[in-house]
């Protein structure tokens, strides 16, 4: 089961950071056991573009098409077994600590 | 119907286990028992009455099924359900405990958790949880089915957890029955489904015997159901603890509660409950000791406050009214409520007939209303 996991900073981060786990170690462990496919950091959101066509036209426009406080600064796509394990994946990632992390099935279609 | 709604658990609980498929197991349990209620009046009730439900559940499973695509190996799965002669292992621990877990898993949200729990495993009508909800039919199915989708979209295990995961996920499952217990009120204001908490509390125990902590809740349960019908008098007013009718407390539930909590050790915050609800199902209620049980609960605002009129009656008015003064999260006519009655105690009974007045006329409710504007005028 293959889960996207979007990484995102969160307004209210967790201030105690002792204890926080690392993030190469996060990595290294879950793309050794097979768990992270692959995953990037993205660039900042002011680098984004929006794309549309309508009406035949492509209509671009700067920024991410949804201007929040809280912005995706990265994703991994995971594969586990449930969300159960999804779940302890993603609570082992730093940026649970001093972001937030949305984790969600992808469909097959 | 007892052996109908004892069965209606396993029978969903084993099919979803074993199908994967929510609709599937609802649907032939939900057959069985209309099956039941048809020829049992007329042919008699069945010596073994569940076996005779999961028979039909099953049966009816085998042929839904063959007229799907499914895999013949699920197929088999199926047809050897609940069979005598079936190898043993095909029944793996209790699907009724993955059920209720998989039901109040944290990623659901605490109304669908509620809802899930009452429709799948109590099998409630939809109908009458909006109703007890106050929402219409149509959002709590929607809620229900949303539920069910996300179960299977995103994979959430049908499964108890084991060790340190249990330990975390076990207070969100008992906090789900302590939310039907104490919510989800009919058109009495009576609790809806404070008996179907029971019957699921009972489930639970009999499913995890070693967990103290389900066990008190169990206790809690039956300690405060069992002053149900004490709590109004014959026009509907609240009557308060101190003033009910004892003979009215229902005898058999707390001797059954006590017992629980004689062969339960305190671990958590309902045996804690538990234990305060039996000192004052005592004759005379030990005050130090509920003061005691009060200084170990989380304190919410609602123990907070309950616990100053412990430390009130226990070791004077003063010891009360101190602990109220750093109370805040609460409605007034609660702080005022107590802050009268203790007042009255420490023989100041001008103040608290005004604080009894001061304290109806911001009482949320007309019952309360009447209730207090009683005291003030007993004061």
């Amino acid at each position: 089961m293959k889960y996207m996991m979007l990484v995102c900073t969160d307004t209210e981060p967790e201030t105690d950071l002792s204890g926080a786990p690392d993030i190469d170690a996060w990595v290294e462990e879950n793309d050794a056991s097979g768990r992270r496919v692959t995953g990037s950091v993205l660039g900042e959101p002011s680098s984004a573009t929006t794309v549309r066509v309508r009406g035949g036209e492509t209509l671009l426009s700067d920024g991410p098409f949804a201007e929040t406080k809280e912005v995706i600064v990265g994703f991994d796509i995971l594969e586990c077994a449930d969300l159960d394990e999804a779940i302890k994946v993603a609570a082992a990632h730093p940026m649970a600590w001093t972001g937030r992390l949305e984790i969600r099935p992808l469909v097959d279609l | 119907m007892e052996a109908g709604r004892a069965s209606y658990a396993r029978i969903v609980a084993t099919l979803i286990r074993v199908t994967g498929d929510w609709a599937l197991a609802e649907d032939c349990a939900q057959e069985a028992l209309a099956a039941a209620l048809e020829k049992w009046p007329r042919d008699g009730i069945p010596g073994n009455p569940g076996g005779w439900l999961m028979t039909v559940a099953r049966n009816r499973a085998v042929d839904l099924l063959r007229r799907t695509a499914v895999e013949r190996r699920k197929l088999e799965e199926v047809a050897m359900l609940w069979n005598p002669s079936s190898p043993p292992g095909h029944e793996i621990g209790d699907d009724r405990l993955r059920l209720i877990f998989t039901c109040c898993h944290p990623a659901l949200s605490l109304e669908a958790r509620v809802a899930l729990t009452l429709r799948t495993i109590a099998g409630v009508p939809t109908g009458d949880i909006a109703r007890a909800f106050l929402v219409a039919e149509p959002t709590m199915t929607r809620r229900i089915t949303r539920a069910k989708t996300k179960i299977a979209e995103a994979r959430i295990p049908y499964r108890v957890p084991e060790g340190a995961e249990l330990v975390e996920r076990l207070p969100g499952v008992l906090g789900v029955l302590y939310l039907l217990f104490t919510r989800g009120y009919d058109a009495d204001g009576e609790p809806a489904f404070a008996d179907e908490a029971i019957r699921l509390a009972r489930l639970l125990v009999s499913l995890m015997p070693d967990e103290p902590e389900v066990s008190g809740l169990l206790a809690l349960f039956l300690l405060q159901h069992s002053r149900r019908n004490a709590r109004h008098d014959a026009s509907g007013r609240l009557v308060t603890l101190d003033r009910q009718d004892r003979g009215r407390w229902d005898r058999d539930m707390i001797d059954e509660g006590r017992a629980i909590l004689g062969r339960t050790r305190v671990t958590g915050p309902y045996a804690v409950q538990a234990r305060i609800a039996a000192e004052h199902t005592a004759e005379v209620t030990d005050w130090v000791a509920v003061a005691g049980w009060y200084d170990r609960l989380s304190p919410t605002p609602a123990v907070q406050l309950n616990r100053a009129v412990a430390h009130g009656y226990a070791f004077g008015p003063a010891a009360g009214l101190a602990l109220l003064a750093d109370i805040s999260g609460m409605p007034a006519s609660y702080l005022l409520a107590v802050e009268a009655d203790l007042t009255a105690r420490s023989g100041d009974r001008d103040r608290a007939v005004e604080l009894f007045r001061r304290a109806a006329e911001n009482a949320p409710s007309e019952v309360e209303r009447q209730a207090l504007l009683d005291r003030a005028g007993e004061t």
